[in-house]
């Protein structure tokens, strides 16, 4: 997956992985179940609004807390193919890159951008691009063997690779 | 250019004479921790691997804390998972309902976490052992599947926050209070990415288990790790619970630190933090209005060590829980139960009112064991005060210290020994 294109859900700051897969639902490990309860606890709307290819903004400190897997996992699952924030917690970052979701930080797109917006990110690039407000970003672009190991989908298949 | 102990463990465990922050590093693992939540995961995860089995039978553990006793037929199919999983491995250091405890806990009494080690647990509270003079971090299940497979992990090198704690603390102030303070001081994202070192003539004033709760806590700020210098006290500590031999790394006096703050232990309150976040921190003496609490939770890998027990059971002696309130006490290990036992913290727990459970994570995540209900609060001595963190998405957690837990229990508001 070189690119994503879609509709922004945005969420603000510290955005904790009790809130993206509450610990309630931590009895099952099946993407596609945890998806059907993702960001419940903030935004009920969310999985009944997300399809595929979306884009989930947010400002600092997103997917705080656990170290939880599931919440990776279950924003994939619901179809979100990119996470932008200002800053992104330290497990949920490398959470993210070893399941093969791509996530970018850029502060000033996640100020920025707002709900609803449709937005184009190019991985190779970090570029961020604003569709529905013509503005254009510069992300952090991943350092290459992390985009190897996104290229594979997951630490798995990179492993399996080399 | 000098380096910080967490350096110097991960350039030892790399291979290399000398690292700097922001270099990406593979380290060689002591340990790989995981739990009930995360294990099933990584076990899914491994099969997916062409590799024949784990990289060392002895440097895996297992630990089913989280919803142990299996709180549901789903929460049992991950335990049957993980252990079938210990089974056919034959991992050493697998701990069945019966010897297990709360991992953070357990794992340090068992003498399995020493200073010099590398440790990835996938559990963000694994930052722990750092108490110890070990450099541990939290993971997810893939990195931990990667782990236990290959004995290795990729890190970036952290930068440092230098915390210089001078002073003694006053009678009711803990490490609890002293981790609260300084998260509310910089923030949950105050420490992101970087390592938190613990330095200065106030630690020797600090007992074991305040620091295994400061160590803790480092993630609660966004940190990588949190790490305390190896004095005599945690010499005799790993003397005492391990057989491994350890080695002690100490900081060179160039060692660079992004940012340096001195805490006067002295000046330090009952701290407690607000929801619904651990920064949102007030003392005691802030707190004019009464704050009513529909629950107590004493217990945790924060705060349910023995230290934490008898301190509850000082205040709890002789007087009783406010009727209508509940009050959960969760020993952390059976070693600890059995101790809190034998001293008798456990007669004084039940004579006062309070309830008390076997070792279990339960109540902290909303799992089990003291799920919230609607507009309810509760005072815990445990690490998190989320939005739905410990039930109903209306529910309050205010994080404080086993003594203002306890003296809570018995106010039913927010209240500290000094007020009973």
């Amino acid at each position: 997956m070189k690119k994503a294109t879609g509709r922004v859900f945005k969420y603000g700051d510290n955005v904790d992985t009790d809130v993206i897969i509450p610990a309630r639902y931590l009895n099952s490990s099946d993407p596609a179940e945890l998806a059907t309860h993702c960001m419940e606890d903030i935004d009920k709307e969310f999985v009944k609004k997300v399809s595929k290819g979306d884009i989930m903004v947010a400002n600092k400190n997103f997917g705080c807390g656990s170290s939880r897997e599931h919440a990776p996992i279950a924003i994939k699952a619901a179809g979100i193919d990119c996470v932008i924030a200002e800053t992104f917690a330290r497990i949920f970052y490398r959470n993210s890159i070893n399941i093969g979701l791509p996530i970018i930080e850029c502060p000033e797109a996640a100020k920025e951008i707002e709900d609803g917006d449709q937005v184009e990110v190019d991985f190779d690039s970090g570029i961020i691009k604003n569709l529905s407000k013509n503005k254009e970003y510069q992300g952090q672009a991943f350092p290459a063997f992390m985009q190897k190991i996104i290229a594979c989908e997951g630490l798995v298949n990179y492993i399996n690779q080399k | 250019m000098g380096m910080t102990m967490t350096q110097k463990i991960l350039a030892a465990h790399a291979g290399l004479e000398s690292v700097v922050a922001g270099q990406l590093i593979e380290a060689d693992l002591d340990l790989v921790l995981g739990n009930d939540i995360t294990s099933p995961v990584a076990i899914h995860e491994m099969e997916k691997m062409k590799v024949d089995g784990v990289f060392h039978k002895d440097k895996i553990a297992l630990v089913p804390d989280h919803f142990v006793p299996n709180k549901d037929i789903k929460s049992a199919e991950h335990c049957k998972c993980v252990r079938e999983f210990a089974l056919k491995n034959e991992i050493t250091n697998y701990f069945e309902v019966g010897e297990m405890g709360i991992e953070h806990a357990l794992l340090p009494e068992k003498g399995l976490t020493v200073a010099g080690d590398v440790i990835i647990g996938a559990d963000s509270h694994t930052c722990t052992y750092g108490a110890l003079g070990a450099f541990s971090t939290g993971v997810g299940s893939t990195d931990m599947a990667a782990g236990m497979a290959t004995g290795k992990a990729w890190f970036k090198v952290p930068a440092a926050i230098k915390f210089n704690l001078v002073g003694k603390p006053s009678e009711w102030v803990s490490g609890k209070d002293v981790i609260l303070h300084i998260i509310g001081m910089i923030g949950v994202d105050g420490a992101l990415y970087k390592s938190m070192e613990f330095v200065g003539e106030g630690i020797q004033h600090l007992t074991m288990d305040d620091r295994f709760t400061i160590a803790n806590m480092a993630i609660e700020a966004g940190g990588k790790n949190g790490i305390f210098p190896v004095d005599q006290l945690a010499i005799d500590y790993m003397k005492e619970h391990s057989k491994r031999s350890f080695t002690i790394y100490e900081a060179d006096e160039d060692a660079e630190y992004e940012e340096e703050y001195t805490i006067d232990l002295s000046a330090l309150r009952p701290t407690i933090a607000f929801p619904h976040l651990p920064e949102n921190t007030k003392t005691i003496d802030d707190i004019t209005e009464e704050i009513k609490v529909d629950q107590v939770v004493i217990g945790s890998c924060t705060n349910g060590r023995l230290d934490d027990l008898r301190c509850a059971a000082k205040v709890l002696e002789g007087r009783h829980v406010k009727k209508g309130l509940r009050c959960i006490i969760i020993p952390a290990t059976q070693a600890i139960y059995l101790q809190a036992m034998e001293e008798g913290l456990i007669k004084t727990f039940i004579q006062a009112g309070a309830v008390v459970s076997t070792p279990t994570c339960g109540p902290c995540l909303g799992g089990y064991m003291g799920i919230l209900a609607e507009n309810e609060r509760c005072v815990s001595t445990t690490n998190r005060n989320f939005v739905g963190r410990m039930g109903h998405i209306t529910s309050e957690i205010y994080l404080a210290s086993p003594a203002v837990a306890a003296a809570s229990a018995v106010a039913g508001v927010i209240s500290c020994p000094e007020r009973l």
